[in-house]
């Protein structure tokens, strides 16, 4: 049973870089990024091509590479196309998104056709290190887990000690009053962007070097980030740690009870949580 | 005896166009009922697919655009009406036939329940809800054994009747199927629960105040996009014969559905017509293209909602006045004149 | 003569805003002002034709119903509101059509009317964001704290949790963080009890003295005449009157608030 929970936690780790970037875009300006999941899988993808370009170069140096244009990418996506997406009706930047879902799924099915590919990662990613007799932690794992706690208390320190923090908090308060105080909105929403996919970039490295990556993955990542957010409650990054983390160990425990249902059980305790407690665990009131 | 003057201010419901185009309806229908005495057996099983395609798109058009719920999982009970089809029809020894409807009445049920979940959220997270819930049908029914598992299994209980009656029987099954969604959704908009829905639509708190029961009416709309989902799901596997939880709860059916609305224009009764239309135009001529078909189609929903914010449909009624369903109440300032 | 005589002042109880010494007042260039300003909420008209100026140094009174346009005179001077290029000038140029971001880095800022700080950032950091825009000047967080020294205690509470006084003051302060040239002022007095009103009124001096010029925007007539120098009464979206405070009667007001003529002090 400890090891369901270990394990759990562990997979909680990378469910939270999932959701980190959507917790962050919806919380700024309330929009919900349907190819999120894609835009992973997109990353993972990224730095396979990386890797391969280059003549193997180390993925970690790859990795690092891709951060700088992912953030460049968010960015030109959020004010060249998303932004007017913005508003009170929600159906345009969820068909955009979705839209944008089809179009990376397609792309990296020409790409890359529909082979399962992986990160080379020279056996870290089956190194393990031992406690006791019972039990062996990855150590790939655990360094997700690490980055998925240094990520999250890094966005949590932005939101409040910075004055990007708090623009990016006055400007999903109340945009008019912040673009009255001389906020630019639709900077300050691309730049939001930026980090998510900084974010979603790291979040698909470490897919792709803990497991295989292809095309049409991203959906089932969507759902897993949604849920962790939601589970957690919104308004709050520790939140969604939380949340992935839960969601990661009743994932782990419905594989214990039977392979078949593992992702069901996943789904199962979401709805009930969504029932039960709807503005999740560990909500932030806001005004 | 005096007449009385005639009214300063009178409501015009219909255009001479859409008189016109009612009539043109009807013979169409009629010419269309008549196809399997003339036409080849292929024409009517693409009338078929078309169908479901055209009634589940217009049923997530009224969900969407008059309801205000932008759902990513109608597909949960457009697989759930193909399943219960299957099962009465294997199980129960109920016509197929008899059972699409039935399968229809069970999804609408279904979405009672899930409609106290769904309704939890809001939005863009309403949306994705919508589709987790799908993914809970799906896995569902991929680990009941009893209806194949993950792999499917075939409808047994047509397997008496010969192609040809089967064929004409499922093609005018799917012409009624159309006609009834088509009446059905005009008819409901046309009425005051129609305008009671656009006033939700537009502003939720002012309905309430007005004394719309909007909490109802969303239920209601709800569970009539679910019956209509699960026709059109029904419809389409006594067509296709087999069934397996990847092709009846797979989000394609939605993402089909919102390119077909949007295109059409999302909100107005001729847009998953037009949009249904234009996506048979697409898939007839470019699906051979696979991946490379529905990159472009991906990229079409996006350059229109961008550019395009009413959808081509939209944008030809708003340039041109065109109307064939009109929903709309004109004010005309003196008969005969209109307002503008 | 007519209420754009100069004004005599008394000796017992000084005018809190005289206008300047000497023939120079008439001839002074405007600040900013307004030529037929009209303005739209979609396809409604709220404003039909506003002329409005403002000399440096003034505090300014705009009064007028619910409804009369004044807080859509203000949105359109601070760009909330689309106004067409020439029709409103500052400091010479027009304004008009500008994103809010250029006008209050320009030197306009306002008080939006209901407070409206961000219920998600604490007192201090409402203040910082009215130095989003900051221009050289005399105002910063402890001059604001010496001023309002309540809120100095309540630094780090969020800026909703405070009373709506404190709030107010607020939300005043946070215009001044970018030292504007002109503080626009939107009911300040909206839902405050009369001794809390008072006592951010009390405030004022400290606001002008160093030559601030200042638009309030008031329900309460009294205070409006009290602090200001000069009066606008808007009535549905035109302005009804206009003159010195000093000399405009009761009855006058009363006529062009509720709109028995058009009156022309």
């Amino acid at each position: 049973m400890l090891e369901t929970l270990v394990q759990g936690v562990l997979l909680g780790g990378l469910y939270t870089l999932f959701a980190l970037g959507q917790s962050l875009m919806f919380g700024v300006m309330r929009l919900t990024n349907t190819a999120q999941g894609d835009f992973i899988i997109l990353g993972a993808f990224a730095v396979i091509a990386g890797v391969s370009l280059t003549g193997d170069v180390a993925p970690w140096l790859v990795a690092l590479a891709v951060l700088p244009v992912a953030f460049g990418f968010g960015y030109a996506l959020q004010r060249y196309v998303l932004n007017g997406t913005l508003g009170k009706d929600p159906l345009p930047s969820l068909v955009v998104t979705f839209g944008l879902s089809i179009v990376i799924q397609n792309l990296l099915l020409e790409l890359f056709s529909a082979d399962p590919r992986a990160i080379e990662t020279g056996g870290l990613n089956t190194q393990g290190i031992a406690l006791g007799d019972a039990m062996s932690l990855g150590v790939l794992p655990l360094i997700v887990l690490a980055i998925a706690v240094a990520a999250t208390g890094s966005l949590q320190w932005l939101f409040a000690r910075t004055a990007l923090g708090r623009s990016f908090r006055a400007v999903s308060d109340d945009r008019e009053i912040a673009e009255l105080m001389g906020l630019n909105a639709k900077k300050v929403y691309a730049l939001a962007t930026a980090i998510a996919f900084v974010l979603i970039a790291i979040a698909g490295a470490l897919q792709g070097m803990r497991t295989t990556v292809s095309p049409s993955d991203g959906p089932l990542l969507l759902l897993f980030a949604f849920e962790a957010v939601i589970i957690g409650g919104m308004g709050s990054f520790w939140g969604t740690l939380a949340g992935a983390m839960i969601l990661g160990v009743t994932q782990q425990i419905g594989f214990r009870l039977d392979p078949g249902w593992g992702i069901w059980f996943g789904h199962i305790v979401f709805l009930i949580v969504l029932v039960l407690r709807p503005q999740g665990l560990f909500p932030k009131t806001r005004g | 005896m005096t007449n009385m003057p005639p009214p300063l201010i009178a409501v015009e419901r219909a255009t001479a166009a859409s008189r016109a185009a009612l009539f043109a309806g009807i013979a169409l229908v009629l010419v269309a009922a008549s196809l399997p005495w003339w036409g080849e057996s292929s024409w009517m099983r693409e009338f078929v697919e078309i169908a479901c395609y055209f009634i589940f798109a217009m049923m997530w058009n009224l969900l969407a655009g008059y309801g205000g719920m932008v759902s990513i999982g109608q597909q949960a009970f457009f697989g759930f009406g193909g399943y219960v089809m299957l099962m009465l029809g294997n199980f129960a020894g109920v016509n197929p036939f008899v059972a699409i409807p039935l399968g229809a009445l069970a999804a609408g049920l279904v979405a009672i329940p899930v409609s106290f979940v769904a309704f939890r959220l809001s939005g863009g997270y309403f949306a994705i809800g919508t589709w987790v819930i799908a993914e809970v049908f799906r896995l569902s029914f991929a680990n009941v054994s009893a209806v194949g598992g993950g792999s499917g299994t075939t409808l047994t209980a047509l397997r008496g009747i010969d192609k040809a009656t089967r064929e004409s029987t499922t093609y005018w099954m799917a012409l009624a199927c159309v006609v009834a969604a088509v009446a059905l959704v005009y008819l409901f908009l046309r009425s005051k629960r129609g305008l009671a829905l656009l006033a939700i639509r537009d502003n939720e708190v002012a309905a309430e105040s007005q004394g719309i029961p909007v909490a109802r009416m969303k239920l209601a709309v709800y569970v009539v996009a679910a019956f209509g989902a699960g026709l059109a799901g029904a419809l389409y596997f006594v067509g296709n014969l087999r069934i397996s939880p990847d092709a009846a709860f797979s989000v394609n059916w939605t993402a089909f559905a919102i390119f077909m609305v949007v295109i059409g224009g999302i909100g107005r009764i001729e847009g998953p017509l037009v949009g249904a239309l234009i996506f048979w135009a697409l898939n007839k001529f470019l699906s051979d293209y696979g991946t490379w078909y529905l990159l472009g189609l991906g990229l079409m929903a996006i350059l229109v909602t961008l550019f395009f914010k009413q959808g081509l449909w939209g944008y030809a009624q708003q340039r041109w006045g065109w109307s064939l369903f009109p929903t709309q109440r004109k004010l005309l300032h003196a008969p005969g004149k209109p307002a503008r | 003569m007519g209420a754009r005589q100069r004004y005599h002042s008394n000796a017992a109880c000084p005018h809190p805003n005289p206008p300047p010494e000497g023939e120079g007042a008439k001839t002074m260039t405007a600040l900013l002002d307004t030529h037929a300003l009209k303005a739209f909420y979609g396809d409604a008209q709220a404003l039909f034709g506003i002329d409005f100026s403002l000399t440096q140094g003034e505090l300014v009174a705009i009064i007028g119903a619910n409804g009369a346009g004044k807080s859509t005179f203000l949105k359109s001077l601070t760009g909330l509101v689309r106004a067409p290029g020439e029709a409103i000038r500052f400091k010479g140029e027009p304004i008009g059509g500008l994103p809010p971001g250029d006008i209050v880095r320009r030197g306009l800022a306002m008080v939006p009317e209901g407070r409206r700080l961000f219920p998600s950032l604490s007192v201090e950091e409402n203040l910082l964001m009215g130095a989003t825009a900051a221009r050289k000047g005399p105002w910063n967080l402890q001059r604001l704290y010496a001023l309002f020294p309540i809120l100095a205690e309540k630094r780090h509470q969020p800026g909703t949790s405070l009373s709506g006084g404190q709030q107010q003051m607020v939300a005043l302060g946070r215009a001044l963080m970018s030292n504007p040239e002109v503080l626009l002022c939107d009911e300040l007095s909206l839902g405050l009890a009369p001794i809390v009103i008072r006592e951010i009124y009390a405030a004022m001096p400290a606001i002008t003295a160093e030559g601030m010029t200042v638009v309030i925007v008031e329900q309460d007539v009294t205070m409006a005449r009290q602090v200001s120098r000069r009066i606008y009464c808007f009535q549905e979206g035109r302005v009804s009157l206009e003159g010195n405070s000093a000399d405009l009667t009761r009855e006058q007001i009363s006529q062009a608030y509720f709109g028995m003529e058009a009156a022309h002090a």
